[in-house]
């Protein structure tokens, strides 16, 4: 019996029990529908999460202070000499320009308007690092810095809430913890990030942050160093370099270093890992609905098997062979998993599409990402369910003895 | 003229464990059986007919004794060569019909085909087997649009539509009113007279038997042959 008519009879067997087949398939429908959706947001969110860590720079290093790995005894803090140090053209050529950053929230008023936001204290270069971009107004200027200014540059997420509007905000005055600032800067939206939003922050010069809102024990601390590499290709040398400088600082042994130095790709790396583990969790569990999908199939397949049982032994008395009824049910159950698993594509597709949807209107845009392999990975482990749960169904079938097969009512 | 033999057997026996106790539901037939000979096989119920029609039709082996059905000698075979000799050399008729019902009385007929392996021209083999048995204008209906008669008829069909050796009437006309059931045994006596197909019915009838050239009478797993 050739296959192609083996599939065509199947489909006519499947066909004239519709609602039962239509209940099978729809089994593995909702299995292969979780599992290409799942796998769709997990990607999706992956994407999403690898797309903002590159936006902020593929050139850029972040120095902290502490060992994360290693147990390091009296870190020493870094500081603003430490900054200036790095910033040596002879010992580090490979470092282009660095932002120290000191970092806290404070409680941001204006007409009666109150809000916690982050204070983020730091030098100008820092801007051009991050790609900020102004709706109106400026960035902190070097004569800021120097003047120990009360000025902000503020994120747009403040200016909605405490202005309810975004132009003319420039030059308005705003309170830090109590103490006056200038708005000279507003920013452009940069939406939510991989590290919380960032249109609801405030920025003030270095200096007058560490002497008028966050207070840190020694004097000229750094929370963090950003530092930006001539380019992407010198990372490596650049992080040797400012390794070099800081070690030479802080008098640490050879081996234990007292600080950390971070890429954005070590970033990528982490966060590639974090939503890989993610993905496959939540595939897993979608897995275990396609499982319940295949359990499905091979109960129908028995129930069908025993009510053919006449018929069974009719094809064998007349000529069907043992392999002839095993592909015959075989097929039958495939083709329940392989529709399954095809509609089931569709509606992980339109699943996935209505996430993105639900994502975008809450502010969060995310594309969840059906890849070629999550489609061939659903068709094959659907086939494979529908051959797994059809084997012993099958088996049964073409082991039945035609004398008591036909004999059977 | 010597005579040519379809169907020879010797000494069948067939023994079933039911439990402790082994239940001999053959118990030595020998049976021969010409080409193009119609037989019929009466016997009480019980008495092993439905055994030995499944022996000689191959659908099961005898615990001993020896079978050779159209030159072949069937107790040697496995479950494979066996399906092929069913296929090729045996057709069935049976009290219930036993037609597929999801699919038309031409796909009925043309089954046997399908596990022949490669036989060209299926669908013409198939309606032309159809049209001897009167039904060349019902081929696309399905047996569930059938009076009972044609469905024995598309049943025929099916039996012909390879050629076989013999054909087996396990009580053809036991399902039918008795003039449909005389239309489908002088189908078959005339397929007998038209073409020399082997034929043997078992029933219960002696109207029917009356009509065989030959009748075996089994009881209690053995024969009593009256010519």
């Amino acid at each position: 019996m050739n296959i192609g008519q083996s599939i065509i009879e199947a489909l006519e067997t499947l066909n004239g029990n519709k609602l039962r087949s239509g209940l099978t398939i729809l089994g593995i429908v909702i299995g292969v529908g979780a599992v290409i959706a799942m796998l769709a947001i997990g990607q999706g969110a992956q994407d999403t999460i690898t797309g903002a860590i590159s936006g902020i720079g593929t050139n850029l290093l972040f120095v902290s202070s502490g060992n994360q790995v290693q147990d390091v005894r009296n870190p020493k803090p870094l500081t603003m000499s430490d900054a200036q140090a790095i910033t040596d053209p002879f010992a580090a050529p490979d470092v282009m320009a660095i932002a120290p950053i000191i970092q806290g929230s404070g409680d941001v008023t204006s007409g009666g308007q109150t809000m916690r936001v982050s204070v983020t204290g730091t030098t100008p270069e820092y801007f051009i690092m991050q790609n900020y971009s102004l709706i109106e107004g400026d960035f902190l200027t070097q004569d800021n810095l120097q003047g120990n200014a009360s000025a902000a540059v503020i994120g747009p997420g403040i200016a909605d809430k405490l202005f309810s509007r975004r132009n003319g905000v420039v030059g308005e005055t705003i309170r830090i913890n109590g103490q006056p600032f200038h708005i000279v800067g507003l920013l452009e939206s940069k939406g939510g990030g991989a590290f919380g939003s960032q249109d609801d922050q405030v920025i003030v010069p270095f200096t007058t942050a560490q002497t008028r809102l966050i207070h840190r024990s020694v004097l000229n601390e750094v929370d963090v160093l950003y530092v930006q590499a001539v380019s992407a290709k010198a990372v490596p040398q650049a992080t040797d370099e400012v390794k070099q400088i800081l070690r030479q600082r802080h008098r640490t042994p050879v081996g234990v270093d007292d600080f950390t130095v971070f890429s954005q790709a070590d970033f990528l790396t982490i966060a590639t890992t974090v939503t890989g583990v993610f993905t496959i969790f939540l595939g897993g569990i979608a897995g275990i609905s396609l499982l319940v999908g295949g359990i499905g199939i091979m109960n129908i397949m028995l129930v069908s098997v025993t009510e053919r049982t006449r018929e069974i032994g009719l094809r064998k008395a007349l000529g069907a062979r043992k392999r002839d009824i095993l592909i015959q049910f075989l097929i039958e159950s495939s083709m329940l998993s392989l529709i399954g698993g095809m509609i089931g594509i569709l509606l992980g597709w339109f699943l996935g599409f209505i996430v993105g949807k639900i994502a975008a209107a809450s502010g969060n845009p995310f594309n969840p990402a059906i890849s070629l392999n999550a489609i061939l990975l659903a068709t094959l482990f659907s086939a494979a369910v529908g051959l797994f749960f059809g084997i012993y169904p099958a088996n049964r079938a073409a082991g039945l003895e035609p004398v008591e097969a036909l004999r059977y009512e | 003229m010597a005579k040519e033999w379809v169907i020879l057997a010797e000494d069948l026996m067939k023994v079933y464990q039911m439990g402790e106790v082994d239940v001999r539901a053959l118990a030595g037939v020998s049976v021969r059986i010409e080409r193009g000979e119609v037989v019929s096989i009466m016997g009480p119920s019980g008495s092993g007919k439905s055994t030995l029609m499944n022996i000689l039709g191959c659908l099961d082996l005898p615990t001993s004794g020896k079978y050779i059905l159209d030159g072949e000698a069937v107790e040697t075979l496995n479950d494979d060569q066996l399906a092929d000799i069913r296929n090729r050399k045996v057709g069935f008729i049976f009290q219930s019909f036993n037609l597929l019902s999801r699919t038309t009385a031409l796909n009925n007929v043309e089954l046997p085909l399908r596990y022949s392996g490669k036989v060209p021209n299926r669908r013409e083999r198939a309606r032309i087997a159809l049209e001897s048995v009167g039904l060349g204008d019902r081929t696309l209906h399905r047996p569930t649009e059938l009076s009972g008669g044609q469905q024995q008829r598309v049943a025929i069909a099916r039996a012909l539509v390879n050629d076989p050796a013999i054909i087996m009437a396990d009580e053809p006309t036991g399902n039918l009113d008795s003039k449909v059931g005389k239309e489908i045994l002088d189908l078959l006596l005339a397929l007998n007279r038209d073409k020399g197909t082997t034929l043997i019915i078992v029933t219960h009838d002696p109207a029917i038997a009356a009509q065989t050239q030959r009748i075996i009478h089994l009881r209690d797993g053995l024969i009593e042959e009256k010519k």
